[in-house]
């Protein structure tokens, strides 16, 4: 297939986050850290709606070829794996809480 | 003598219809769920935070998602209700669950496997840009969590749910940029007097249909899709309709072709499987009682072989009934004759949909350089060299040689393609090729991370 000659990020589009809240968006928020920064998000967010309502994607490629955004947001294709405290967590399944530390970088996504 | 241990694995339509069953005839199981809350994918329930009613998540389905909902929170105090616990593996009459880090086993005489479907997913060139999402996922987001895939929406593939989903995000305010189906209007039409048999479920996918066009949604069907492309996110899908190459942008796709059944545990447990010609996918042998080839081993729902929401009720409640009248209780003969006859009709529904929306042969024409295996970035060219190099001729050679299906995902999501491209290089059926075996654990299990008490 050709490359596509619209690859090049807009700015406009850059700055948006990749999911888009249409539905019970005003949840009480709370606060989280994403890799080391603080982030907010809303009561009853999955760590992977909270991710991806902040930023366009969620994490390295296990397998090492660019970035991923989940797939299949059922628990299946185990591509949302993150790190969460100390432990490992499914981004899809879990839900955030207020605190929480979620690390998505390097090898604590390759399993 | 004293009453069986009964285990049910699933807490979506069948389980719970299952469970419910058992319980009416003096008969507790332990429920095992994956979930937090019951329900299913199909009639999933939000986190406690969201407040909108039944009806903005579950549409015209809403009564019979509540009424669901509500046999789960009735019985949950009445039987043993294990939710946010994964069956990872199944041997030797135990069940071998994991909840928020703890081990147990689940000893059972009798065992209902009600794990139900995933989308039936195919690979396409750009597959694996983030934006790309399983058309089921795509409705997840929406009903689970209130949330669009993306800001400019493509729905790709095909299927009732292709349709279903984008009515959904049209109507809680997505923009929706096309929706491309690969099966073209006159196989549908073909498909009508076996879709009559449901009159009411035809008429609901006929009225989104039509309201895709009202909200002036571009819908094409009988396209070929050539790949979804981009260099760090998506950024547009490129298709031929008849002999014209067309392309339309957007930051999002919602990528399917109808549902597959989850077989895992029924491949663990030893169920035989057969091939089913026409969902073209190995599907565990189930008895007209629902019990699988291994005796005391029950199989309820779309775990079994697609059947709709409704049928996973029925096939849930059956089950149930016939392990009462196992366990010595009332043989409820003309209630299962009420539900074999309801699920014969569904059965010829179904027949209809698998017509009107067969599964397209993309597995076998992939270019080269196409992510096959999304696990592990395995691309078509390699597998094919893995076979020719080996001379594979069956699914789990080519496991072991190429690595496709070994990944995180155990196959969930290439080992169909995989299959087609394996039987076309082979020049074999289909059938022919075998099925990937399950190993467990058939999900990862999260270790504690290394320096952590």
């Amino acid at each position: 297939m050709k490359p596509s000659p619209l690859a090049q990020h807009s700015t406009d589009e850059a700055a948006q986050p990749r999911m888009v809240r249409l539905i019970d968006a005003e949840r009480a928020r709370l606060t989280f850290s994403l890799d080391g920064a603080p982030a907010t998000a809303r009561e009853g967010d999955t760590i992977l709606t909270a991710v991806l309502t902040a930023r366009r994607y969620l994490a390295e490629s296990a397998g090492g070829e660019g970035t991923r955004a989940g797939f299949c947001l059922m628990g299946a294709c185990q591509e949302c794996w993150v790190a969460v405290d100390g432990t490992r967590a499914r981004a899809c399944s879990a839900l955030v809480t207020a605190g929480m530390s979620v690390a998505t970088g390097g090898h604590f996504t390759v399993g | 003598m004293a009453d069986p241990a009964i285990a049910i694995v699933g807490a979506g339509p069948a389980g719970i219809r299952a469970a419910e069953a058992l319980s009416r005839h003096g008969l507790s199981a332990i429920l095992v769920d994956e979930a937090p809350k019951g329900g299913g994918q199909i009639y999933r329930q939000p986190p406690d935070s969201f407040q909108g009613p039944a009806s903005s998540r579950y549409g015209f389905e809403a009564r019979k998602a509540s009424a669901l909902h509500l046999t789960i929170k009735r019985l949950a105090t009445a039987i043993d209700y294990r939710p946010s616990t994964l069956a990872w593996n199944v041997c030797d009459g135990r069940l071998d669950t994991l909840c928020a880090g703890r081990g147990e086993s689940v000893v059972f005489d009798i065992l209902v496997i009600a794990t139900g479907a995933m989308d039936r997913m195919l690979p396409l060139p750009g597959w694996t840009l983030p934006g790309v999402y399983a058309l089921g996922g795509a409705q997840i987001a929406l009903k689970y969590q209130g949330c669009a895939i993306g800001q400019n929406t493509v729905f790709l593939g095909t299927g009732p749910l292709l349709y279903l989903v984008a009515y959904q995000y049209a109507k809680a305010g997505a923009k929706i940029e096309a929706v491309l189906d690969v099966n073209p209007a006159h196989a549908k039409r073909r498909a009508l007097f076996a879709l009559a048999s449901s009159p009411r479920t035809l008429a609901k996918g006929i009225y989104y249909r039509a309201s895709l066009g009202t909200h002036g949604i571009a819908v094409e069907e009988g396209v070929t899709p050539m790949g979804i492309a981009g260099t760090d996110e998506v950024r547009e899908v490129h298709y031929r309709r008849g002999s014209v190459d067309k392309s339309v942008r957007c930051d999002a796709v919602g990528l399917g072709f109808g549902l597959k059944s989850e077989t895992q545990l029924a491949d663990l447990v030893g169920c035989r499987f057969r091939f089913d010609g026409e969902s073209r996918q190995w599907l565990p042998e189930r008895n007209s009682d629902g019990e699988s080839t291994v005796s005391g081993v029950y199989l309820a729902g779309d775990g079994a072989g697609i059947g709709g929401a409704d049928a996973a009720e029925l096939w849930g409640e059956r089950v149930g009934l016939s392990i009462a009248a196992r366990c010595g209780r009332r043989h409820d003969a003309s209630r299962i004759a009420k539900i074999d006859r309801r699920l014969a009709r569904l059965a010829r529904f179904r027949a209809g949909l698998e017509r009107a929306f067969p599964l397209p042969l993309l597995g076998s024409t992939l270019p080269d350089d196409t992510i096959l295996c999304r696990c592990e970035s395995i691309r078509v060219g390699q597998v094919k060299d893995a076979i020719r190099a080996f001379d594979v001729v069956e699914m789990n050679r080519m496991k072991a040689i190429s690595r496709v299906g070994m990944g995180r995902c155990q196959g969930r999501m290439c080992g169909h393609a995989a299959a087609e491209l394996l039987a076309a290089e082979t020049r074999q059926d289909l059938a022919a090729v075998g099925r990937l075996r399950g190993q467990p654990p058939i999900k990862p299990l999260p270790m504690p991370w290394p320096g952590t008490p």
